[in-house]
């Protein structure tokens, strides 16, 4: 049953950086330094050619073992730069590794792109053609699979029409038909949901579901989308600087992923001296989660979210006065969208804090959609003025592709009052 | 069915394996050659009558200014048959030579995304500049119809094995040429000069005869043997030369082989470096 399909022994890719020297050069400046110095220019000419130029080794991927079994969905994650899309091209044969060893067992469809070799010329019927034999079908299967992927596109009517007069929209839409529909033994697909209207995105979402649970193949899939990551990847790898960090089953993975974001130092300032009657002391603000309501930080659409704020301090009484302000910033475009104040009536933290414990704010259904949040975090000490303690953490909003129906516009009625939430203090660690 | 197993290494040498794999992806050499041919005369007025038309005018210039007002030597042939049976070689040469040695850096979009078999992109263009040799053909025909020459069964037997040795000439050169493009861009800018010296240096426009005692010196050339051989065969100038054939076979053989190793030897890295 469990066959072996991919086994990556020990893979390594080292590229070199070359420290170019006044890059785009005009020839005026070339001849210059010729005539000034032109030793040095045939110098450094030589040294190119004969490659001894002052290099920097970069390793993209180090030590990379494992091996995927036959019919496994695995998801590859990890930040920007960990070597995801490198190991995708490795496993693609574009570019061969520095060290180790694949043994792949099967044909391999690679989707790193959509819409690879698409000629803005040709009509869409044509570009079916040219984009799936670059991907490596046959011209039978092309045309077996023909009335599927037009149908699956719903360009049907814009068939004989040169893909350059395509709506973006349209032209993503006919590009990842043509892909959805390769038949490989192992099918490689880099982060291409991102492209598309929403209702296109949960189309290929859906498609990409449907054969990963009926066809039974084999899928490598890297995103930064979590949601879809957990909704078709039973494994999950994450890479970290070149090297798998952790490899196991999704939830596990995705839920140490999320929470090791917090090791960020995204805490700019953590202490405030505060003065509480004649004690001058300082409060420390230790940890901060944003969750959802059961505790989770995979927080979808429509969950609550749960802000808690961890913190000691140098006093024995209660503090008080203590005003908490939190802004949710949504990342892009950078703009308010949500603000919870702890002293606008009855959302007041009361008459104040435990010498050490947590402030928790919690909201109602936030109905926040699908991204990328700032939670800003203001401190301010009612009676120290020009005092107060700036603090930030990121979270992400996720997509349950189950319940998902992209009608997430904003509820009026919801929106049109405040959402309600509620501020509490807590005593302990 | 069975089960395909790649082994991916950091160094692969090279073996029947990749011969295999060329045959197993040759519907995309067609696929690529047809996308150049269909994309080229795209919102065009003429649309394809461009692959006659170039050549024709070319050999109209040509007979006006050399055959006419230069008073050049054609061994005995009207000039405008004799200059044309030399353009259309010339003519598949050069294009499969510019167009394979930048066949990678033009589809630099694809090589980054996918993978299959590099060899496939040069091998097409020259596919495509062939298939632009048969359409002006045509007017090979027309002309030999028009001035009364029937050219020998023999002569017509020949034509492939000269074809062949175009190809291999053309993709020999073209192969070592676009590798090195891949890394340095200079091969672009300094292959339309050389190929228009090597115009000169090909008896185009004139007779291989007019260079005299030093006319095996033009030998060297392949090109020079093919076009030769063609008008010998085609329009009876002179007998075959069985010598200069072989030479030229042999030679562009070895072209060509040499071309195939650099590029493979490089192949595996351009997606790296391109």
């Amino acid at each position: 049953m469990s066959q072996t399909i991919i086994e990556v022994n020990n893979l390594g890719k080292k590229y070199e950086i070359v420290h170019e020297r006044g890059k785009y050069m005009a020839l005026r400046d070339v001849l210059m330094n010729i005539i000034k110095s032109p030793l040095n220019f045939f110098k450094s000419k030589a040294k190119q050619v004969v490659g001894l130029e002052k290099k920097e080794d970069f390793w993209a991927l180090k030590d990379v073992n494992f091996t995927v079994n036959k019919g496994e969905v695995i998801g590859i994650i990890g930040r920007n730069g960990a070597g995801k899309s490198t190991m995708l091209k490795i496993l693609s044969q574009i570019t061969p590794p520095t060290t180790g060893e694949i043994k792949v067992f099967g044909r391999v469809g690679s989707l790193l792109e959509v819409g690879t070799g698409f000629h803005p010329e040709l009509t869409g019927r044509e570009n079916i053609f040219l984009n799936g034999a670059i991907l490596g079908m046959t011209k039978k299967e092309i045309v077996k699979k023909f009335d599927q992927i037009i149908e699956f596109a719903g360009i049907s009517k814009f068939l004989d029409t040169p893909v350059k007069y395509y709506s973006s929209g349209m032209y993503v839409r006919l590009a990842f038909s043509v892909a959805a529909h390769m038949e490989p033994d192992i099918l490689i697909v880099d982060e291409v949901l991102a492209v598309g209207d929403a209702d296109f995105q949960k189309k290929c979402l859906g498609k990409m579901g449907e054969i990963t649970k009926t066809e039974g193949r084999t899928i490598l899939f890297v995103s930064h989308n979590m949601a879809a990551i957990q909704n078709l990847c039973k494994k999950t790898i994450w890479l970290e600087n070149g090297q798998i960090k952790k490899i196991g089953e999704t939830k596990d993975i995705i839920n140490s992923y999320s929470s090791n974001k917090t090791d960020i130092p995204n805490i700019t300032k953590k202490s405030l001296p505060l003065k509480v009657g004649d004690i001058v002391g300082k409060i420390n603000f230790t940890e901060i989660s944003i969750t959802n309501g059961g505790g989770s930080e995979m927080i979808q659409s429509e969950d609550r979210l749960k802000i808690t704020l961890k913190y000691n301090s140098d006093f024995k009484t209660e503090i008080p006065d203590i005003r908490v302000l939190i802004s949710l910033i949504c990342e892009d475009p950078q703009r308010n969208v949500l603000r919870f104040d702890s002293h606008v009536t009855t959302k007041t933290l009361g008459d104040g804090i435990k010498p050490s414990g947590r402030i928790v704010c919690e909201t109602e259904n936030t109905n926040l959609t699908e991204g990328k949040y700032i939670a800003e975090i203001m401190i301010l000490p009612q009676r120290a003025k020009h005092s107060q303690l700036k603090l930030t953490k990121e979270f992400e909003i996720m997509t349950d592709l189950t319940k998902y129906d992209y009608n997430l516009k904003p509820d009026r009625d919801n929106s049109s009052y405040l959402i309600k939430y509620n501020f509490k203090g807590q005593a302990g660690n | 069915m069975s089960t395909q197993i790649t082994i991916i290494r950091p160094k692969k040498t090279f073996s029947f394996h990749d011969l295999r794999e060329l045959w197993q992806y040759k519907e995309l050499i067609y696929f690529f050659s047809w996308r150049d041919l269909k994309v080229r005369y795209k919102q065009t007025f003429i649309g394809v009558s461009w692959a006659i038309f170039q050549p024709f005018i070319t050999m109209v210039v040509f007979t006006v200014f050399f055959g006419g007002l230069a008073k050049m030597p054609s061994d005995g042939v009207p000039y405008p048959i004799f200059v044309y049976v030399g353009l259309l070689f010339w003519q598949f040469f050069s294009g499969a030579l510019s167009d394979t040695s930048n066949a990678l850096i033009t589809n630099q979009p694809i090589i980054t995304k996918v993978y299959f078999p590099r060899l496939i992109l040069p091998i097409s263009s020259v596919v495509t500049k062939f298939i632009d040799f048969l359409i002006a053909s045509i007017i090979l025909v027309g002309l030999m119809m028009y001035y009364g020459y029937m050219p020998h069964a023999s002569g017509l037997l020949l034509l492939p094995l000269l074809l062949i040795i175009t190809f291999m000439a053309s993709i020999g050169l073209g192969l070592f040429l676009a590798a090195i493009n891949v890394k340095y861009r200079d091969v672009r800018y300094a292959l339309p000069f050389f190929i228009q010296i090597l115009l000169f240096v090909t008896p185009v426009i004139y007779p291989a005869s007019i260079a005299g005692k030093y006319s095996w010196i033009l030998a060297l050339n392949p090109m020079m043997g093919v076009i030769q051989s063609a008008r010998a065969a085609l329009l009876g100038t002179a007998p075959t030369n069985w010598l200069l054939i072989f030479i030229s076979f042999f030679g562009t053989l070895l072209l060509m082989l040499f071309g195939i190793y650099i590029f493979k030897r490089i192949e595996r890295y351009f997606a790296d470096i391109i």
